[in-house]
């Protein structure tokens, strides 16, 4: 498996996007940091996959520097 | 129960100090605590003599190490103190993690049956002192063991050591070929050579603590993240013989030692955890932990073995537990090369093979240093994260790291290892410990493989496979299972080995393996794994 940087969510990709955003809404700095980090952790045990979940803290990382 | 007395080993003017003949002996041995003291078992068990030197002369101040893993109870057994360390040892394997007050989940170390040792013993490390200084009377010409004997410097040539001692009659110098450097975490020798001693300290300060109180708690590990009785902090409890339970409480970084020590503060704090049981105090103290080692564990003919060598936080239990892969690993190579049967180079596989062994355990302690202690901020936020999930996710469970226990090293990359065939489709694997299981004896009694495996080479027999005694190097043994001799009484044997004719060395790892065996496949094996002289 590769990471797939190809668009991939459909026609709810909005709603999705804002919905997230909704979960950290009243939250403090310190619960969504947690909420993020276990999103994450839920996110790459449904991957699975190392070299795929590699390569997606490397993206994430190199889009820093842009 | 009477708490453990203190008996101190009585002090001997050595013979090089009272003019009797000065002694030498092929391997010096300094530091007498338990590894130290299992080198030199486990050398006589190939007979090869020793002199032990230690500056002190009672058993461990403390109970220190206390949960032995399976393999090292396998290398007790081998050394002859097994049964008793079992017998007297609170038997566990399984540990229970706790967020708040909450059990989050438990682990299981040792899931299958048909081994003779448990996952874990905990036994103060008091005893099983006691129990090898015992066991070294049994070996009174090999074993040569001076209390209030104290190395003062070590000097080394082509042709031997020199180490002066320091004794409280005046000084003298003991000769040999090699030496132990088994002095411990603040070792001279490992000063006086000038080695770094590289790793990371972590600030963080615990208080650990030895109580004495009737209780009925189960013989399990309990660990707490942030319970309520000590919030904000991780606490473990732990079993102990004698009625006594081991109790470390993390206190961050800014806690003064001292302050903490005394009785008062450490009381109250106590309380909380047994909640209201009545105890008493039989060992305290506040300590910080290192994960550390020497870059080379052999330095021409000083080498170094146990905590001289590597420390790391007490987490794991792989301090004292990692010192005995040590011991194990060294000494049947130490006494082929000290009689001449196995060239110096045989040495270099200790380095290698212990240095492999050593930054697994400090990776596996540092990492559930991390875990315990976070920096705040995303790795708090990480950390805590999945601690929540761990509740109702199964997959969090695994990453919750309160301890990585541990378990035998696996040598499988390790360049004494001869043939495997990839035919193979079992549990056992080329540079694994040897898996346990039970047998019954020809006469019908029960029995373990274990026990008839290790001390010297041997080649082990399974399922369908044959062996021509005929192609049997010297000095191998051959241990059959199944064909008219032992039995396979659970089939476990079979379960674990499949079919085969298996190499197995004295410290209990296969090293080869083959479905059909010839002379020459055996023989380069052999040769391959003991830098042989002769062959
Ligand atoms: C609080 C605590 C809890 C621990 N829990 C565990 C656990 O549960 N499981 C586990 O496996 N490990 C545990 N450990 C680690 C374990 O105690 C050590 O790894 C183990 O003691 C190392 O044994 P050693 O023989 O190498 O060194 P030591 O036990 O330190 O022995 C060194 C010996 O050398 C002697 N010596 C030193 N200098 C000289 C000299 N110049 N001349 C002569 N003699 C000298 C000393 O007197 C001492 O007897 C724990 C440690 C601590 C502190």
């Amino acid at each position: 498996m590769s990471l797939n940087i190809d668009f991939n969510l459909g026609p709810d990709s909005d709603k999705l996007f804002n919905e997230l955003l909704g979960a950290h809404e009243g939250l403090s700095r310190e619960q969504s940091e947690q909420l993020n980090a276990g999103l994450i952790l839920i996110l790459m045990n449904h991957i699975g996959d190392p070299g795929t979940v590699r390569e997606a803290i490397t993206r994430a990382r190199a889009a820093l520097d842009r | 129960m009477a708490r453990y007395q203190y008996e101190p080993f009585p002090y001997v003017t050595p013979p090089e100090l009272d003019g009797r003949a000065p002694r030498s002996a092929p391997v010096i041995i300094v530091g007498a605590g338990p590894i130290g003291l299992a080198a030199a078992i486990d050398l006589a068990t190939h007979g090869v003599p020793s002199i032990v030197v230690d500056d002190n002369n009672v058993v461990s101040v403390g109970s220190r190490a206390i949960c032995w893993a399976k393999r090292s109870l396998e290398i007790f057994d081998r050394l002859g103190i097994g049964d008793r360390m079992l017998a007297k040892g609170v038997t566990w394997k399984l540990g229970r993690v706790y967020r708040g007050d909450q059990e989050v989940y438990n682990f299981d170390l040792l899931p299958e049956d048909g081994h003779k040792f448990p996952a874990f013993i905990n036994l103060q490390q008091y005893y099983v002192e006691e129990y090898l200084v015992e066991r070294c009377a049994d070996y009174p010409d090999l074993i040569d063991l001076r209390f209030k004997n104290r190395l003062l410097s070590v000097s080394q040539d082509e042709a031997g050591v020199a180490a002066d001692i320091e004794t409280p009659d005046g000084p003298y110098t003991l000769r040999g070929d090699y030496l132990l450097a088994c002095d411990g975490a603040n070792s001279r020798i490992r000063r006086q050579f000038g080695l770094d001693f590289d790793g990371r300290h972590f600030e963080e300060r615990f208080l650990i603590a030895d109580v004495e109180m009737q209780a009925d708690f189960p013989s399990e590990r309990w660990f707490w993240f942030t319970p309520t009785f000590h919030p904000g902090q991780s606490a473990l409890l732990h079993k102990q013989p004698d009625n006594i339970y081991r109790i470390d409480l993390q206190l961050g970084p800014d806690a003064d030692p001292e302050e903490e020590k005394k009785p008062e503060n450490v009381i109250p704090r106590i309380e909380k955890v047994v909640g209201g049981r009545p105890f008493k105090l039989d060992w305290v103290s506040v300590y910080s932990f290192n994960c550390r080692r020497i870059d080379r564990f052999v330095h021409d003919r000083v080498i170094f073995v146990g905590d001289s060598a590597h420390v790391v936080s007490p987490f794991g239990a792989r301090g004292g537990n990692g010192g005995m892969h040590d011991v194990d690993n060294l000494c049947w190579k130490l006494a082929r090369v000290v009689t001449g049967q196995s060239d110096a180079t045989l040495l270099e596989s200790y380095n290698d093979e212990r240095v492999y062994g050593a930054d697994e355990n400090i990776s596996n302690s540092s990492w559930t240093s991390r875990f315990m202690s976070p920096e705040p901020g995303v790795e708090m936020a990480f950390r805590n994260a999945a601690l929540s999930l761990a509740v109702d996710t199964p997959f969090a469970r695994r990453m919750v790291n309160a301890g990585r226990l541990s378990v035998p090293c696996r040598l499988t990359g390790s360049a004494l290892n001869g043939d495997d065939d990839p035919a193979f489709d079992v549990p056992q694997q080329v540079g694994m410990v040897a898996l346990d299981a039970p047998l019954t004896t020809p006469g019908g009694d029960a029995d373990w493989l274990m026990r008839h495996l290790g001390g010297g080479f041997t080649l082990l027999v399974t399922g369908d496979a044959t062996l021509d005694d005929a192609i049997v190097p010297d000095g191998v043994t051959v241990l059959r299972i199944g064909s008219g001799s032992f039995h396979d009484s659970e089939g476990k044997v079979a379960a674990r080995y499949g079919s085969g004719v298996y190499l197995v060395r004295p410290d209990q790892h296969v090293t080869a393996r083959w479905k059909a065996a010839d002379a020459d496949g055996i023989r380069t094996a052999l040769s391959l794994c003991t830098a042989s002289v002769t062959a």
